[in-house]
């Protein structure tokens, strides 16, 4: 665990509960105030995932469910970021899942029934482990928008999503990044249930030319921030046990 | 030290229909990916303390079975220690403390084994009562509920629990008690929304 309590968590950032245009949230959404309490060491502490958990194509969307001798098909990319805490340090020893669409927009998953393939070679997940500085990198397909029924037309953006274990369970976070530039973005009552033009950019991947990989795959750079840890003063640390 | 906050956390969005891809996968037949699921057991052979099942269903604000979330638990030992760095020394190694669950794609019924949890302290020092932390995420669900299940049948502890003590509408408190549901078995249900809405945290 790390050194001290964790900042409250700014509720004004994330979406709130009850988001009508992103129709799900009508019924699913606590009428009442969540309650707030300081965390213990119940919140501060998180589980502890090694590196040992890792298979080697785990962070290898394009092969990781592909047969012998083939690869996924679609737009090649790189994926890769920091994991930061709210004070700028990088957060080390962070899970980070993902899992999306192929690139026709496609999941394999057997509640989906949108009529684009899917692809023989793709499953969609994967996984890894942030490193010394927070840093972590996979390699995919770029996915395909997707229709669902919320209103009478609406496609999700192209979009990827994060799930993140930080040190302590309070940290814990599931996100979905999108793509720079696509035109989807601010049509999407899901994306819309982000209240700051502001978040809704921290949640959008750069194209980053500069560690594009020359006739192989381009990079995006995607960063997320976990909530931060205070340093504690000593008499408040939780007495032995 | 003191450090200030420079950045602000990444929003949170919805796991959406198909979070069992990514975090389930074996489950909902990708295989050959991951050898197991992460979170599958609580714990292992050895283990010290009293086993218990616990099975439940979550509820969405017009009393229907919600399928298709995903929950996870994180808890002490049966000592009370926290896996995962505990400062006052280390859990039981036979111990995860945590496990990640689906509910069922058709009764929308979930379950757990566990062993139950010892107290943990306060930061002031008290002990607070046998509880598990919850966090439910699905689709319709934009920021991941927190929650606690502490168990009906520990009421002297619950009677001094430092955050049950901060439900002021008393009659909520009854929405976080597991109840016991035969020998080594509780039933903890969770509704979303509605008169009998689950107590929710923001830790």
């Amino acid at each position: 665990m790390g050194d001290g309590t964790f900042f409250a968590r700014d509720r004004g950032r994330h979406p709130p509960a009850l988001t009508p245009d992103y129709r799900t949230s009508v019924t699913r959404a606590p009428a009442r105030a969540p309650i707030s309490f300081p965390p213990s060491l119940s919140e501060e502490t998180g589980p502890v995932f090694g590196h040992d958990l890792l298979g080697p194509l785990d962070a290898d969307l394009i092969r990781n469910f592909a047969r012998p001798g083939h690869s996924a098909i679609g737009p090649r990319i790189f994926v890769h970021g920091r994991v930061l805490d709210e004070t700028g340090r990088g957060v080390p020893g962070a899970l980070i899942e993902v899992w999306q669409a192929n690139a026709g927009g496609r999941y394999r998953h057997k509640k989906e029934g949108y009529l684009a393939p899917l692809d023989p070679d793709f499953g969609g997940c994967g996984r890894t482990i942030s490193g010394a500085d927070g840093s972590y990198a996979f390699r995919t397909v770029q996915p395909g928008p997707y229709p669902w029924p919320n209103g009478g037309n609406d496609w999700r953006p192209a979009h990827i999503h994060f799930s993140i274990f930080g040190s302590g369970f309070a940290q814990r976070l599931i996100t979905q990044m999108y793509f720079e530039g696509d035109p989807m973005i601010p049509l999407c009552p899901i994306v819309r249930t982000v209240p700051t033009a502001e978040g809704i950019d921290s949640l959008t991947a750069r194209l980053d030319m500069a560690n594009t990989l020359p006739m192989d795959m381009r990079a995006y750079r995607f960063d997320l921030v976990l909530r931060g840890r205070r340093q504690t003063l000593f008499e408040t640390r939780p007495e032995g046990g | 030290m003191h450090r200030d906050p420079m950045l602000k956390e990444s929003p949170s969005q919805t796991a959406g229909p198909y979070v069992h891809i990514g975090c389930l996968p074996n489950l909902c037949g990708i295989d050959g990916v991951y050898p197991e699921d992460l979170g599958a057991r609580m714990y292992a052979d050895g283990v010290r303390g009293q086993k218990i099942t616990v099975r439940g269903r979550i509820l969405d604000g017009t009393g229907s079975v919600v399928r298709d979330a995903l929950v996870e638990v994180w808890q002490a030992d049966a000592e009370g220690r926290m896996p995962g760095g505990d400062p006052r020394g280390p859990a039981d190694p036979a111990f995860a403390g945590f496990v990640r669950r689906a509910a069922d794609p058709e009764t929308g019924d979930w379950t757990f084994d566990t062993v139950k949890p010892g107290r943990v302290p306060w930061p002031d020092g008290r002990l607070q009562a046998p509880h598990a932390t919850l966090w439910i995420v699905a689709r319709g669900i934009n920021l991941g509920l927190h929650t606690r299940m502490y168990f009906a049948d520990e009421d002297a502890a619950n009677d001094t629990d430092p955050v049950l003590a901060r439900i002021e509408h008393r009659g909520r408190v009854a929405t976080l008690l597991a109840q016991p549901e035969g020998p080594d078995a509780y039933r903890f249900d969770i509704r979303l929304q509605g008169p009998d809405e689950t107590v929710f945290f923001d830790v």
